[in-house]
């Protein structure tokens, strides 16, 4: 979560207006500060980045004492090509615009209400939140749990019980039943967080301007729709690509619930990457399918907030 | 006709908080469910009708948990790489951010530029190289290779994030600090810092979360069994073929309650970690 808070907030980055008339320290200061940081960071970050499309470039071998071989353009060609990789990547999409959704109504609704109601503000930010605290891993297998095939699991027990299935259902069995419980597992898990988002927008909002509509005669639906939206549009777009990004991630809870079967119907970007570097051992290919994701993000992230952004410029309020 | 619209408006906050209240139990319901689970005897797990509350309380699955071959030692591990990292984090990143704060430097803007550039690369893709690299470097099976991992991750957005908060601080106690002398560390470390500390936490908060939770790299990196995390050791009560799923809750519960607690007590610091940014328009 933390790498995707930043695009939005990054743009929003004032320049620092104090200018140094004369620096106080040599020269040579700032960069003591700055240089363990930045070793660390070109190593593990900006380097493998490059040394990734390099890897991308050959048939690699991981186990020592194989030679690697340069392919060229061909791990990006199989790519293309495979359409298991295809089917990863519309999966991942489809997973990415339904969560996204999901949290947004979701949260949205639950800030309303939560900035609304007059006892236990706190409590209810509080609850909502912990979903979002407890770590993937843990998560995903409760999910499995809940979701457990058979009369026993919770899920199917609820769901005979009020009638809305009449046998109880092999939820991972096959690919349909299983995005059920990864869909829901990502809105449930992720509400919290645009809930917090909305929540302190809304907060921001003076109290007056609804004071005035109401004197006015709107009613709540009203000032909903023409008061609370548009003056937190840009909230609602940085929670919106913010999503997106993390959506296009999705990763550990598809690795841990289905591993991406039954047959690689459930497989993500990533899980797809993963089991054909770490489990196949084609680590060249598997950069290259890390790359095209990487590519596909940036884009998206930036074609995103483009668009909106110049969209949301157009309205007058 | 005043009286009217002040009852429907106590109507109207009753409503609000009852579907509140439904929605917490949607919330925690998944929650408090692993919570009975983990304190259920192995032949209450799958029992028809499933309970909410367990017939007879029982510990036996912590007991199973800890005396099972390095799950003490996974949570030593965990604690251990997940302090680690936080400290180095906030070090490294409050360091840069001070730089970047408070001088001017050759370079400066064409640093911090490709910074915010390389916040668009999702950590994640970096899988492969990151562990081709620790194998060259032999830093395989080692906590503390994992934990220079894990440090490098965060260090951008929390550079970012520590950048803005100093700059919102006034600069005259530096200022006159450093005509009383004082060199550049005892400006940072005695009169930003203190200053700075909302900020600090929130970065040394997360960055620890971060590591304690992580899941993917601790299984590559770590193949040594007296190494592994508590994330690891979680996944490894789950069985091949039958979950004794009241040990993988009693596990997943000694993970999940430190990071409940930081955030019911520190809930402030992780607000303003989350609202960062996120919200000024």
């Amino acid at each position: 979560m933390g790498t995707n808070t930043t695009i939005a907030a990054a743009r929003r980055q004032r320049t620092p207006s104090r200018d140094r008339a004369k620096p106080y320290y040599r020269w040579y200061v700032p960069y003591l500060f700055l240089i363990p940081g930045l070793v660390l960071y070109l190593l593990w970050t900006v380097y493998p980045l490059f040394y990734q499309l390099y890897i991308s470039f050959f048939d690699w071998k991981i186990i020592p004492g194989q030679e690697s071989t340069f392919v060229g353009f061909a791990n990006y060609q199989t790519a293309f090509a495979d359409k298991t990789f295809w089917l990863a990547m519309s999966n991942t999409v489809t997973y990415a615009i339904i969560t996204v959704i999901g949290q947004m109504i979701a949260g949205f609704a639950v800030a309303v209400l939560v900035n609304r109601v007059l006892v236990g503000r706190r409590f209810f930010r509080t609850v909502y939140y912990l979903p979002v605290v407890t770590s993937w891993v843990v998560v995903s297998f409760l999910f499995i749990y809940l979701f457990s095939p058979g009369n026993s699991g919770l899920i199917n027990y609820i769901l005979t019980q009020i009638g809305v299935i009449k046998e109880p259902i092999s939820w991972m069995a096959n690919s349909s039943t299983a995005w059920v419980a990864i869909y829901s597992l990502g809105i449930w898990k992720g509400l919290g967080w645009s809930m917090v988002i909305f929540l302190a927008a809304l907060q921001g909002i003076p109290a007056e301007l609804y004071e005035a509509a109401a004197i006015d005669g709107t009613n709540e639906w009203q000032r909903l729709l023409h008061i609370t939206m548009p003056l937190i549009r840009r909230t609602i777009l940085f929670v919106f690509v913010a999503l997106m990004i993390g959506g296009f991630q999705v990763f550990l809870s598809v690795l841990l619930i289905t591993g991406g079967g039954p047959l690689h119907r459930t497989e993500v970007a990533l899980t797809y990457m993963f089991d054909r570097s770490f489990g196949q051992l084609k680590f060249g290919y598997g950069a290259a399918l890390s790359y095209i994701l990487a590519v596909v993000i940036v884009v998206v992230s930036v074609t995103q907030t483009r668009l909106f952004g110049r969209r949301g410029q157009d309205v007058e309020y | 006709m005043l009286d009217t619209t002040r009852s429907q408006q106590r109507l109207f906050n009753v409503v609000i908080f009852l579907v509140l209240c439904l929605g917490v139990i949607v919330a925690v319901a998944p929650l408090m469910y692993m919570v009975s689970t983990a304190f259920k005897g192995a032949s209450f797990v799958q029992e028809y009708p499933p309970r909410f509350i367990p017939e007879t309380l029982t510990l036996e699955n912590f007991q199973t948990a800890f005396s099972s071959r390095n799950f003490g030692r996974a949570f030593l591990n965990s604690a251990l790489v997940a302090i680690a990292t936080s400290v180095m984090v906030t070090a490294l990143a409050s360091t840069m951010a001070y730089a970047f704060a408070r001088f001017e430097f050759r370079g400066k803007r064409i640093l911090y530029a490709g910074l915010l550039t390389m916040l668009m690369i999702p950590g994640v893709v970096l899988l492969i190289p990151q562990f081709i690299l620790a194998k060259n470097l032999g830093l395989m099976n080692s906590l503390p290779g994992l934990v220079l991992v894990y440090s490098a991750g965060p260090l951008a957005f929390d550079t970012f994030l520590l950048r803005g908060f100093f700059e919102s601080l006034p600069s005259e106690l530096e200022e006159s600090a450093i005509i009383d002398g004082a060199s550049p560390f005892t400006v940072f470390w005695r009169v930003l810092m203190p200053l700075a500390a909302p900020a600090i936490s929130t970065v040394a908060i997360f960055s620890f979360l971060g590591a304690w939770d992580e899941y993917v790299m601790a299984l590559n990196f770590l193949t040594d069994e007296t190494l592994r995390t508590l994330p690891i050791a979680i996944a490894n009560f789950r069985g091949q073929h039958s979950t004794n799923w009241g040990l993988v809750f009693a596990g997943s519960l000694t993970a999940v309650v430190p990071t409940v607690l930081l955030f019911v007590f520190f809930q402030r610091y992780f607000i303003q970690g989350i609202t960062t940014g996120a919200v000024r328009g």
